[in-house]
């Protein structure tokens, strides 16, 4: 191999001489040529280093060592010669060798995701139990850090048994946003007779609040504190399933007694008419009218015509 | 044929015709219904129904207040009669039934009143004589239904005021004193 600088054109040029081919050599793109050597042009630069890599490579010969496996195969076919990664067949075979990396990737980056989720459990075992500790008194916690710690665990979404009691319990969270209820709600609870459904409720609060809005979780299990904390509400459930918050003062049952009063005016009343005569929600007037029946003031008329209430004349009447 | 019936205020009350969910209010709509089904049988001297003839007629139809018990509150009804002794499915399909406004033992005991107060103990009737027979013209057991007056005769019998017997012609009862 011959280094020659060409002062005329100044091209730098590399003239690899090549021995004769071995008689077990492999057929190639041609079968012979009366050039016994190959010249390498540098048009602008890159002869220096290439000229020491290429003399390196010719000293270790690594493509003598290289194993079978990973020479090109040779293909028979009509355009004898090796297979390169030129064409079509190329393109092809890259795309696939990059598809098969990306799905390398993505395994190995839910491999990942499997890992957090296996802590994330773990995390949640490790909640569990020390929300079952404070539970059981076990642990050597104070009732303010106990408090604290529950807010924690309610911030991370992460649903504390310990809340869903209804009597002393429940986050700091919860507590606050009870006292806030109760301020907010004695006014349009006098307004509207006293009781409202907790939809109603929910629907007013979010109204006032604007940002920050409430979930109807939120909601629920602080009206669930009302009565522990010695607020003037307090949150009902009728055997309709239909959840009410009602002013302590508020005696449903009285109420029943007037409504009775009403219908026995008119002989008989659907929840409908009803709610029109004493300008109460029909929700309300249902659930009132139906405690009625369920108290044995009312009995019903259940026909194609609705359904009607009437004084209960059976217990009256002999 | 039927005679004019005094109907109880309940039949003019609508909520009558809806089955009552608060249970201690059901319990005297029921005491009602079995009450007024005896009363309108009795008048009618009708002693057996069908499910589908109670579901049409004026008894649970009232056709003026436009309301109907519904079938499965009559089932209710028909249920509670017979569990008070006063009624009796006739086949397994429940679909007619024996209507007893008075029980065997009661019939039982008419007959035999009129068969001692007429001194004709020791005496043999055919069953015919006894329901249709000029004699008891007069006597709440005539037009008794046959299976109906033989149970009444079979209440007697284990009480040991009678004994079936069979006749050439069919069956007969004899009574004891």
């Amino acid at each position: 191999m011959g280094f020659i600088l060409d002062h005329v054109a100044f091209i730098a040029k590399i003239v690899v001489h090549l021995h004769p081919a071995p008689s077990n050599k492999e057929p190639g793109p041609f079968q012979s040529s009366k050039y016994s050597y190959i010249k390498l042009s540098f048009k602008e630069h890159g002869q220096i280093e290439f000229y020491r890599r290429l003399s390196e490579e010719m000293t270790q010969r690594r493509w003598e060592n290289m194993p079978v496996s990973q020479t090109i195969q040779i293909n028979r076919g009509p355009q004898a010669g090796r297979i390169r990664a030129v064409g079509i067949v190329g393109i092809e075979r890259k795309l696939e060798e990059k598809r098969k990396e990306t799905d390398k990737n993505i395994s190995e980056a839910f491999e990942d995701l499997s890992k957090l989720m296996e802590k994330a459990k773990e995390m949640v075992e490790l909640s569990k139990s020390i929300a079952n500790k404070i539970k059981e008194k076990q642990g050597d916690i104070t009732e303010d850090e106990t408090i604290r710690f529950k807010s924690y665990l309610l911030s991370m979404g992460i649903a504390n048994p310990v809340t869903r009691e209804t009597h002393g319990s429940g986050t700091h969270y919860h507590m606050q946003l009870a006292k806030q209820l109760a301020g907010i709600l004695q006014a349009p609870l006098e307004e509207r007779g006293g009781i409202m459904s907790l939809t109603e409720v929910y629907c007013l609060v979010n109204r006032a609040r604007g940002l920050e809005l409430l979930s109807p979780e939120d909601l629920v299990n602080a009206c669930k504190m009302l009565v522990a904390l010695k607020l003037p509400l307090r949150l009902r459930l009728f055997d309709s399933g239909v959840m009410v918050i009602e002013l302590q003062s508020h005696n449903e049952e009285e109420m029943v007694a007037s409504a009775l009063e009403t219908v026995s005016e008119k002989g008989s009343l659907t929840a409908e008419e009803f709610a029109k005569l004493v300008g109460m929600s029909v929700l309300l007037a249902k659930e009132r009218l139906l405690l009625a029946e369920k108290m044995g003031h009312l009995c019903r008329d259940d026909s194609v015509e609705g359904l009607r209430f009437y004084p209960n004349l059976f217990m009256t009447q002999s | 044929a039927e005679m004019s019936f005094e109907w109880p205020w309940q039949y003019r009350f609508p909520p009558f015709f809806t089955l009552q969910p608060n249970v201690d209010t059901r319990q005297k709509q029921m005491t009602a219904w079995c009450s007024l089904v005896l009363s309108y049988c009795r008048l009618n001297k009708q002693y057996t129904m069908t499910v589908m003839e109670a579901q049409e007629s004026p008894l649970f139809n009232n056709k003026k207040l436009q309301r109907k018990l519904p079938m499965e509150s009559i089932q209710v009804v028909l249920e509670e009669l017979r569990k008070k002794g006063n009624l009796e499915w006739l086949d397994k399909n429940k679909s007619s039934f024996l209507i007893m406004w008075r029980r065997p033992e009661e019939w039982g005991k008419l007959i035999y009143q009129w068969v001692s107060k007429n001194g004709l103990t020791n005496s043999v009737f055919t069953l015919y004589e006894l329901s249709n027979g000029d004699d008891t013209e007069n006597e709440e057991f005539h037009g008794l239904e046959e299976s109906m007056l033989l149970r009444a005769l079979q209440a007697l019998q284990q009480e040991h005021r009678a004994e079936i017997i069979t006749l050439d012609d069919g069956r007969g009862v004899k009574f004891f004193q």
